[in-house]
């Protein structure tokens, strides 16, 4: 074991530069080789999922003027169209909605019941980093947490380190899906 | 449509009373009267659901015309971003801080230390770019304090969901600025000395990386890359924040190795790890300085309010010469507490202890300070550091210095 430690240290001490280069060459060829990634999960899967495999059909939120402010301020930015589509019933609503962490746009999928949030998925991130807000340990802080009167979560999100910005646009996303569920029938056919 | 029915009772009743009226208050309409009572109601009725049937189809083409009229302005709207494609896939953003330093004893400074901009582009879903570039003091040339650089510039390529590799010039994975130096994630107007003196942040070099993560939390990088090319001899003999070649025609005689392993499983914490190998820290062009080693390891902890850092990094390096000089071994760490009492003020304190290569980068010092987060994106910041260095030689002084500093991203 010794030798072949000292023999893999001489190598790699060496100033070998076949050997660098190969490593090197390797590893930039690899994505040429290898290229896979799509959606986590499909918008039509997400919806499967949620209503049983019978999703109702669509319906939308018009952004009109005093939905449209909210709208606004909650993302920071206008939402990019006049309406947001959504799928509900029984006073669930479920609502697929993008928003941009630091340079690309994450795919959410999430589901409102009554007033609170039942679900919250991530079904496309983009980004380099902040890949941990893909995963349960991370959204499982949402389920349960209803708006404000000032439109805001009511519970702390905590956040990841170096992640700041993706873990803002779930936060922005979560409140955005509670604010809209209360523009549907949905919840006016449900609330006191 | 409410009155429709109010309507029809009413017209009844009128040739009802007619029909009083015309026969005496209590005669009975005959026969071809009451047929001819009920072709009315008849005939009313008639128009009524011809009416209504004509109302519904109104309404109905209504609600088609205004379905296509806002699937044309969507489509209109998608075909505008297909003409602009590139504009969809492509990213600008930056990031600046200007800081003002009180030096106690000395001249004062103020100083554009970073403006920094960055640009991105998605190739394909899988394939992306993305570069930073910076200028450093507000200005560059012969004879400037500043400096223009590439600081990053590298293809990154989803090899799975889990996976990714990149080549290029890029950021390397170790401690906790290097890879994210935004002004308003970090507390202190200038950045902590260990990740300066010890970690050379910013730190870049160019080659190729993998990197990889699980489920629950733990991830993984290696990288190959140009390595250090450090001086034996001079005022930044052994020093490493000197030896960053900055990927500008570097001697790539002898790369250097990294790999990291982190865990980010539970919201609010990460811990991390670094080893950083350097083949031969001086690319082979001086005596008495071989390989280096770099151990680095640290802890960020944010629950609510409170917020805990603590870094820990230490470089060995082999070779007669750096040794004989004392600078085989160079170490640093810190810890910073910090407490939000409202959600856009953060209060912190720092203590840092270094034993760098020259003997003004060996010192402790205690640092205290406030963030002030007007938007998200922008930062105030004020604070106070009194530094007190271990030797006694010329150009080694303590320093006490009061900073302010604004930064900004987009």
């Amino acid at each position: 074991m010794s030798a072949s430690r000292a023999d893999f240290l001489a190598i790699i001490r060496s100033p070998a530069p076949v050997l660098q280069s190969g490593v090197l060459g390797f590893l930039l060829l690899i994505p040429f080789v290898v290229l896979a990634k799509g959606p986590y999960q499909t918008t039509e899967a997400f919806l499967n999922e949620v209503f049983d495999s019978a999703p109702p059909a669509a319906e939308v939120v018009w952004l009109r003027s005093e939905i449209k402010e909210t709208t606004k301020e909650i993302l920071g930015h206008a939402y990019p169209g006049i309406r947001v589509r959504y799928w509900g019933e029984a006073g669930r609503t479920a609502w697929i909605l993008e928003e941009v962490g630091k340079t690309q746009p994450i795919t959410v999928g999430l589901v409102v019941n009554e007033d609170g949030l039942e679900s919250l998925r991530v079904l496309a991130f983009r980004e380099s980093r902040g890949w941990e807000v893909r995963y349960p340990f991370f959204t499982d802080q949402f389920p349960g947490t209803r708006l404000t009167t000032g439109h805001e979560l009511d519970r702390d999100i905590d956040g990841i380190s170096g992640a700041t910005l993706s873990v803002r646009a779930l936060k922005k996303l979560a409140r955005l899906a509670l604010y809209l569920h209360q523009q549907t029938a949905q919840y006016n056919d449900t609330s006191p | 449509m409410k009155f429709k029915p109010f309507t029809l009772a009413a017209s009844c009743l009128l040739v009802w009373s007619q029909l009083i009226h015309a026969d005496g208050a209590t005669a009975t309409p005959t026969i071809e009267q009451m047929w001819e009572i009920i072709q009315s109601q008849q005939a009313e009725i008639e128009a009524l659901k011809k009416q209504q049937k004509q109302t519904a189809q109104q309404a109905a083409d209504a609600d088609e015309k205004a379905e296509a009229a806002v699937v044309a302005v969507e489509e209109v709207d998608s075909k505008t971003a297909g003409v602009a494609n590139w504009v969809d896939k492509t990213t600008i953003g930056g990031y600046g801080e200007l800081h003002y330093n009180n030096f106690e004893g000395e001249d004062n400074e103020i100083d554009l230390h970073r403006f920094v901009l960055f640009f991105g582009h998605e190739f394909t879903d899988s394939i992306r770019f993305f570069s930073e570039f910076e200028i450093e003091h507000g200005e560059s040339g012969d004879g400037k304090n500043g400096e223009v650089e590439v600081e990053q510039a590298y293809l990154e390529f989803d090899l799975s969901e889990n996976m990714q590799a990149k080549g290029g010039v890029f950021l390397l994975p170790v401690g906790i600025l290097n890879e994210t130096h935004e002004p308003g994630t970090f507390y202190g107007v200038e950045r902590n000395n260990v990740e300066n003196i010890i970690i050379p942040s910013t730190w870049w070099e160019g080659g190729a990386a993998l990197n990889g993560h699980f489920d629950n939390g733990i991830s993984w990088d290696v990288a190959i890359t140009s390595g250090l090319e450090m001086d034996s001899t001079g005022k930044n003999a052994f020093r490493v924040r000197s030896g960053r070649q900055k990927v500008s025609k570097a001697t790539a005689n002898d790369l250097s190795y990294t790999g990291r392993l982190k865990y980010t499983g539970i919201p609010g914490l990460e811990l991390a790890g670094t080893i950083n190998y350097q083949s031969n820290a001086s690319q082979g062009n001086h005596n008495g300085l071989n390989e280096g080693t770099l151990y680095e390891t640290h802890a960020v902890f944010n629950k609510g309010a409170f917020g805990l850092r603590a870094l820990y990094a230490r470089w060995n390096f082999n070779g007669s010469a750096v040794s004989a000089a004392g600078a085989d071994d160079q170490y640093g760490w810190y810890i910073e507490p910090s407490y939000k009492p409202w959600q856009k003020v953060g209060l912190y304190t720092r203590y840092e202890k270094l034993d760098g290569a020259r003997d003004q980068d060996q010192f402790d010092q205690w640092e205290v300070g406030a963030n002030y987060w007007p938007h998200p994106d922008v930062v105030l910041k004020a604070d106070y550091r009194d530094r007190n260095v271990d030797s006694n030689s010329s150009g080694a002084d303590d320093v006490k210095a009061f900073d302010l500093g604004i930064g900004y991203q987009f």
